[in-house]
């Protein structure tokens, strides 16, 4: 095959690949302001759907004897709260909303170690007849 | 957000979902409460060191765990399980609290979530901070009120008046007004006027549920506070506490429909309140209905007679178990009986007790193997060919008019059909009926041999007359 057939069409297929990749970044710059606005809030509400169903099979295994327990410890995961909290205390440029945030953490607190310990308590009592 | 923090926040979701499964059994329940623990030291240890923490923050907020974990440790080890409904409920208060104040915290700094300048805050972040901030409202007020009533410092009755469901819709158009101008306007003034009317709504929507419901209104308070954290997780744009919050949310939702399929009722039904107002009419021994039959009253002698002669005892235990602080001297009793060559097990209905699963706690703590206790469908076969059903502290749960007496209030719930038993006794005080405010035929039937007295006292009697 002639050499100059070959350059003349890799220069071709060169010019056209520059041109879809104008292409695509003219359109992916269009897009990007709308996905910017409207994704994160998207993903966020996919995620929480999607823990909705794993929160909705995963409590339905929960044993009916376990129900206090798990009222135990769903109280304690969900001071994760103090997250929010946290970052408000350690990051905010306003002396109220540190104090805000303080206040966060104090209370949320309070139902971490409160509800993780007092669902341990719970837990150690329960027994099968072999343990006795 | 680093990549790391993010990854940091994965586990923590993972294992928290792991805690839950856990509790399929009681032998990876432990298990699965350390993995709650791990997953919740991860996630506050990968935020505190999210770069820009400057050291006082640190300080402040190892202040605040400290103070806040040194409390709830200490009420944590000291609570009695017979407390345990009334604790759960002032912790749920906390989560609502502390949901309003970092909606509060957003509001005031909204740089530090990245949702935009104070004064200028995106109005989709707007919207889910008000979210937030009213469900974490509504979960304060409604489990003060929750622990109140359980803590018994306010009266189980119901509090209606006239006019209250037009009230609390008024107040709930208002609220929504509210949320509009301050998505609007994102005022100082609308954002702590929603705050206060959360409070009010709070505050309106449990007074009127009568102390017997509490199992359904401690699980639906549950399921709020797992929805006030995903609101705020939503303001702020966390992933974690968008996953924690729908987790528990879900779970709380699950509890109270299991609660409300319970007792036959709709969460609407339970939500209006005003149940069992009327009940409580007490009536002396033997004068119920004057066309019946007068009671069979027996003494813990006749009983603990009859029991040493029987092969198969269900005792069903309910509330009235919890308040005598009987569940001790009841397996002292269950053990004696066994040594007799007696096989005894404990039938639990859905919504015995103050809260889910309050009565497996109690037996537990007892310590009632687990493997003796089961729940309503396991154990409803078992009644026909038990020889003694002892019913201590239970009423509405055991009445066989819910099957046939379609007038009744308590028609359609399922009960625990201890009417097949050879015998029945009934430990009460008196005659008075059920919370329900409904009649139990069964004291008048001939197989049931009422004995009337404290719970407590009455089986101790039994543990000795037994012991002779």
């Amino acid at each position: 095959m002639n050499p100059n057939v070959i350059a003349v069409e890799a220069q071709a297929l060169a010019d056209r690949a520059q041109a879809l990749a104008l292409q695509a970044r003219a359109m992916a710059d269009t897009v990007a302001p709308v996905a910017a606005a409207a994704e994160p809030f998207l993903l966020l509400l996919t995620i929480f759907l999607l823990a909705c169903f794993v929160g909705y099979h995963v409590v339905w295994s929960v044993t009916p004897a376990l129900h206090s327990p798990l009222m135990g410890v769903t109280n304690a995961i969900s001071s994760v709260i103090v997250v929010g909290a946290i970052l408000a205390a350690g990051l905010a440029e306003s002396g109220v909303a540190r104090f805000f945030g303080f206040l966060g953490v104090m209370l949320a607190s309070v139902n971490i170690f409160g509800g993780f310990l007092v669902t341990r308590r719970m837990l150690s009592m329960f027994q099968s007849k072999k343990k006795g | 957000m680093t990549t790391l923090t993010t990854l940091a926040y994965l586990v923590a979701s993972v294992l928290f979902i792991l805690a839950l499964r856990g509790l399929s059994h009681p032998e990876t329940s432990r298990r699965g409460n350390l993995f709650g623990m791990i997953g919740m030291a991860i996630a506050i240890v990968a935020t505190l060191l999210r770069p820009g923490m400057d050291l006082g923050g640190v300080a402040l907020i190892i202040a605040g765990l400290v103070i806040g974990g040194g409390i709830g440790a200490y009420v944590a080890g000291r609570i009695q399980m017979t407390a345990l409904p009334q604790l759960v409920a002032a912790f749920h208060s906390l989560v609502g609290m502390a949901a309003v104040f970092v909606a509060a915290a957003a509001f005031y700094s909204p740089e530090s979530f990245g949702i935009g300048v104070r004064g200028d805050i995106k109005p989709a972040s707007l919207v889910e901070m008000s979210l937030g901030l009213a469900i974490g409202a509504i979960t304060f007020s409604g489990s003060v009120i929750a622990f109140l009533k359980l803590d018994g410092r306010m009266s189980g009755a119901p509090i209606l008046f006239k006019g209250q469901h037009m009230l609390n819709a008024a107040l709930g158009v208002l609220l929504l007004v509210l949320v509009i101008a301050f998505v609007a306007t994102g005022s100082d003034l609308l954002f702590w006027m929603i705050a206060l009317l959360s409070f009010a709504l709070g505050f309106l929507l449990i007074i009127p549920i009568g102390g017997a419901d509490m199992p359904v209104v401690v699980s639906m308070l549950n399921s709020y506070s797992g929805w006030a954290a995903a609101g705020i997780g939503f303001t702020i744009g966390n992933l974690l506490l968008i996953v924690t919050g729908a987790l528990v949310g879900a779970s709380g939702a699950i509890l109270s429909y299991i609660m409300c399929k319970g007792m036959n009722r709709s969460i609407i039904n339970v939500l209006l309140g005003g149940f069992g107002s009327d009940a409580g009419g007490v009536a002396a021994p033997g004068g119920g209905a004057a066309d019946r039959a007068p009671v069979k009253a027996g003494s813990p002698e006749d009983a603990a007679y009859i029991m040493k002669n029987a092969q198969k005892i269900i005792v069903v235990p309910g509330y009235g178990m919890a308040v005598a602080q009987a569940q001790q001297v009841v397996r002292e009793m269950a053990d004696l009986l066994k040594k007799e060559g007696a096989e005894v097990s404990y039938a639990i209905h859905p919504v015995a007790g103050r809260m889910p699963g309050h009565m497996n706690v109690l037996l537990a703590e007892a310590n009632v193997p687990y493997d003796e206790v089961h729940e309503l469908e396991e154990i409803n076969p078992e009644f026909a060919d038990a020889d003694v059903a002892y019913v201590i502290g239970a009423n509405d749960v055991t009445n066989p008019a819910a099957k046939t007496d379609k007038s009744s209030a308590i028609y359609g719930m399922p009960i625990l059909d201890v009417e097949r038993a050879k015998t029945v006794f009934f430990v009460k005080r008196g005659m008075a009926s059920g919370y329900a405010g409904v009649e139990n035929e069964l004291f008048f039937r001939p197989n049931t041999m009422m004995l009337f007295g404290d719970a407590k006292k009455v089986t101790q009697e039994i543990v000795q007359a037994l012991q002779r």
